[in-house]
């Protein structure tokens, strides 16, 4: 595992960008770049990150970078990858996707699918902020059940989608579930998908503090929290073989019980007046996950 | 020059064949499947050295030609109806990347309810998005229009859809010159590189948000807002209208055939009533206006082979004399008017001496469009323009009037 100390100094999203302060995304989006040394072109759909890069004529991502319509990242990386093959620059950088949870599970998950059953040779990363935080914060197929949004005033009466196992179930070469509060884990998967071909598909988690309702001093605090409470699990399944990652490895191996899920919830205003019972579901829902998590660690599939 | 008994998506295939589109993006409907499927034998076989992408939707069919065409490749694809409208958020942002994509249409009519025959609402719906629109009347046409489609596409950075009638024209077959793949060569060089070009070392944002004002970059220069794009935008459509013709003309250098530009003509010298349409019906309005003329009726014809740009000039020129044009429309502005119909009514508008414009619907989801029908509709325009009607509703040619609901 890459130590922060050793990641490559240039930096590629440049300071003064027009994301919130504590975007988890701003955070992930600089180890990623980093894994990718400038060596890819990026395509983005409708999104925070479409506004964190920039507004013509100025850009604040040194890195090639393709704007596209919002359902259809996975179809649009596809074509980049196609027409460098066609004019014999295949080999010149790697094609990454990326796109929000909305753009993902939601809208764009047709483009995805079809990417995916096709292994396009791209790497689709999904940032998870967990709502359309750019029209909003408007419930996505990815918000949490108990998260209050603006079309969900009293709360999200449903679990969120389980993209990664969507796309694993596409039996696709990698699938990667990582945390933008571990850059260290987000470089390294984001490096390993880029020396892999055809479809890799990166999951990060991203807190967003405008969105979820906490202080943006404490995205990186709150990101760790949701790994240490089981509510993000960090693993990758490279060709079908699962294994725990980073913290979630860690805490795995030491048998540690994971924090209860009410501290990670109290700290945000997006599950304010969460009752007990409400909290006691969300409990459930992380303990079964985990325990799966778990089981397949130890099975290795 | 090899003569080929093709279908009009055969030649549709022949044409991207022979323009080496080098990236294929694929979804069938009625009646467009055969060009994909014919495109990816070609593929298969190796005799198209193309990437060939079955994609899921056609959506995504318009976006691998907006990735690939944004990575500097020769985009095609092809739909129809239903396809097209479900594509329509792309078919505005290849157009507003400028982006020098090539798009088949076997023009069919739209649901609800179910009808896979041909009319051209489907084109004309996006007409406004921006894009070239030409529309042929036979297959040789469609396979010359393909090819000269790229090359106007690449001159302008525009995308290009070239439009024929479904089953009329898609699945009749009939006898195409098809040129040697050299000549063609001679014809259209490789794309050159796109405007914007994907490189690591010089890395651009491509299609970012751009706000409606100019705006200083880091080196304060000031540049356009989205205005000035959008201006930039329709002003590149006007002049396409010149590219158009220039690859006529260099294409009949090139392979000693005169096909594409603008407008067609047929017998306008002393024409009292012009009749106007685009697609294959241009080619039937052809043998009704021979026939009208036997019967002592001045009749001539005026094909909009290139609908957008319109072009209004060389349209009020050729019309300066009739005393009527009676506009064929197998489309509608629901609510309003055929969209030719409407087009030429501003095209002539305020011109002096102009003649009175009629608009005429037929052929919707596929109806029969005979020849005594269209002739009857002529005659009962002439009537009224002989009496000085300017004006009137949109006729229906071919619709049962009574007892039907
Ligand atoms: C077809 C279409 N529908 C709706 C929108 C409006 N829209 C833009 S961004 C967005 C939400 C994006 O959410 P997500 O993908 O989760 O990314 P985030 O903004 O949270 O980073 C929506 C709904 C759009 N651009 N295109
Ligand atoms: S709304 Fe959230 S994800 Fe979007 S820029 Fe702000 S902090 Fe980042």
């Amino acid at each position: 595992m890459t130590r922060i100390t050793e990641l490559p100094v240039e930096e590629r999203v440049l300071p003064g960008n027009r994301a919130c302060a504590g975007c988890g995304l701003g955070i992930g989006l600089r180890a990623i770049t980093k894994a990718l040394e400038g060596r890819a072109v990026m395509t983005v759909p409708a999104s925070c990150l479409t506004v964190l890069g920039g507004m013509y004529p100025v850009s604040s991502v040194r890195m090639p970078w393709v704007n596209c319509a919002f359902p259809s990242t996975a179809a649009v990386a596809a074509g980049i990858a196609a027409g460098l093959r066609a004019t014999g620059r295949g080999d010149e950088m790697a094609v990454l996707a990326m796109a929000g949870d909305g753009g993902t599970a939601d809208i764009g998950i047709q483009a995805l699918s079809g990417a995916a059953e096709r292994n396009e040779d791209l790497i689709y990363l999904c940032y998870d902020n967990e709502a359309y935080m750019n029209t909003g914060t408007q419930r996505s197929g990815s918000t949490p059940s108990g998260a209050r949004t603006t079309t969900t005033w009293s709360g999200k009466r449903e679990n969120p989608k389980d993209v990664p196992r969507i796309m694993e179930a596409h039996r696709v070469p990698y699938v990667a579930v990582t945390s933008a509060a571990f850059p260290t884990d987000v470089y390294d998967k984001v490096a390993k998908a880029r020396a892999m071909r055809g479809l890799r598909y990166v999951h990060m988690h991203t807190p967003c503090p405008s969105g979820w309702g906490f202080d943006p001093a404490l995205s990186v605090r709150l990101g760790k929290l949701a790994v240490e409470s089981g509510i993000v699990v960090l693993y990758e399944v490279e060709h079908g073989v699962f294994r725990l990652t980073g913290r979630s490895a860690a805490l795995a191996k030491a048998g540690a019980a994971l924090t209860p899920v009410g501290e990670y919830l109290k700290a945000q205003s997006r599950f304010k007046g969460l009752d007990a019972e409400a909290e006691a579901a969300i409990q459930a829902w992380v303990d079964e996950r985990w325990a799966e998590a778990l089981e397949r660690h130890a099975r290795g599939a | 020059m090899t003569k080929r008994i093709l279908t009009g998506n055969e030649s549709a295939a022949w044409g991207a064949r022979l323009a080496r589109a080098q990236v294929v993006a694929a979804y069938p409907i009625t009646p467009q499947s055969p060009v994909v499927e014919t495109l990816s034998s070609w593929v298969e076989s190796g005799e198209m050295p193309a990437e060939f992408i079955a994609v899921e939707s056609e959506h995504s069919a318009m976006s691998v030609c907006i990735g690939a065409s944004t990575a500097g490749a020769r985009a095609f694809t092809a739909t129809s109806s239903n396809g097209l409208a479900y594509m329509t958020e792309q078919i505005w942002w290849a157009a507003g990347a400028r982006l020098p994509i090539v798009m088949c249409v076997a023009n069919r009519s739209l649901a609800a309810p179910w009808n896979v025959l041909n009319d051209q609402q489907d084109s004309m719906s996006v007409r406004d998005a921006g894009w070239v629109q030409l529309h042929c009347r036979d297959n040789q046409e469609i396979l010359d229009t393909v090819v000269q489609a790229y090359w106007v596409a690449e001159r302008t950075n525009l995308p290009v859809m070239v439009c024929y009638d479904g089953f009329l024209l898609s699945h009749t077959a009939m006898p195409v010159d098809v040129p040697d793949a050299a000549a063609v060569d001679a014809f259209l060089p490789p794309r050159p590189a796109p405007l914007q070009v994907i490189a690591p070392d010089d890395p651009r944002n491509i299609g970012p948000v751009v706000i409606a004002d100019p705006r200083r970059d880091a080196d304060g220069v000031l540049r356009g807002g989205y205005m000035e794009l959008r201006a930039a935008h329709h002003e590149a459509l006007l002049a396409a209208a010149d590219v158009v013709q220039e690859a006529a003309e260099a294409w009949g250098r090139a392979i000693g055939r005169r096909t594409g530009g603008l407008l067609v003509e047929h017998r306008l010298e002393d024409a009292e009533i012009v009749l106007v349409a685009a697609g294959s019906l241009v080619t039937q309005l052809t043998l009704v206006a021979d026939t009208l003329r036997s019967d002592g009726v001045a009749a001539g014809v005026l094909g909009i082979r290139c609908y957008r740009p319109f072009p209004a000039e060389a349209v009020r020129e050729r019309l300066s004399d009739a005393r009527a044009a009676l506009v064929f429309d197998k489309a509608l502005s629901y609510g309003y008017a055929g969209p030719i119909a409407t087009d030429l009514k501003a095209a002539l508008h305020g011109a002096a001496g102009s003649p009175a414009v009629y608009g005429a619907v037929c052929g919707l989801g596929g109806r029969d469009v005979t020849p005594e029908a269209l002739a009857d509709e002529v005659r009962r325009a002439l009537i009224d323009a002989r009496a000085g009607v300017v004006d009137r509703a949109t006729a229906w040619v071919g619709r049962l009037q009574e007892g039907v609901r």
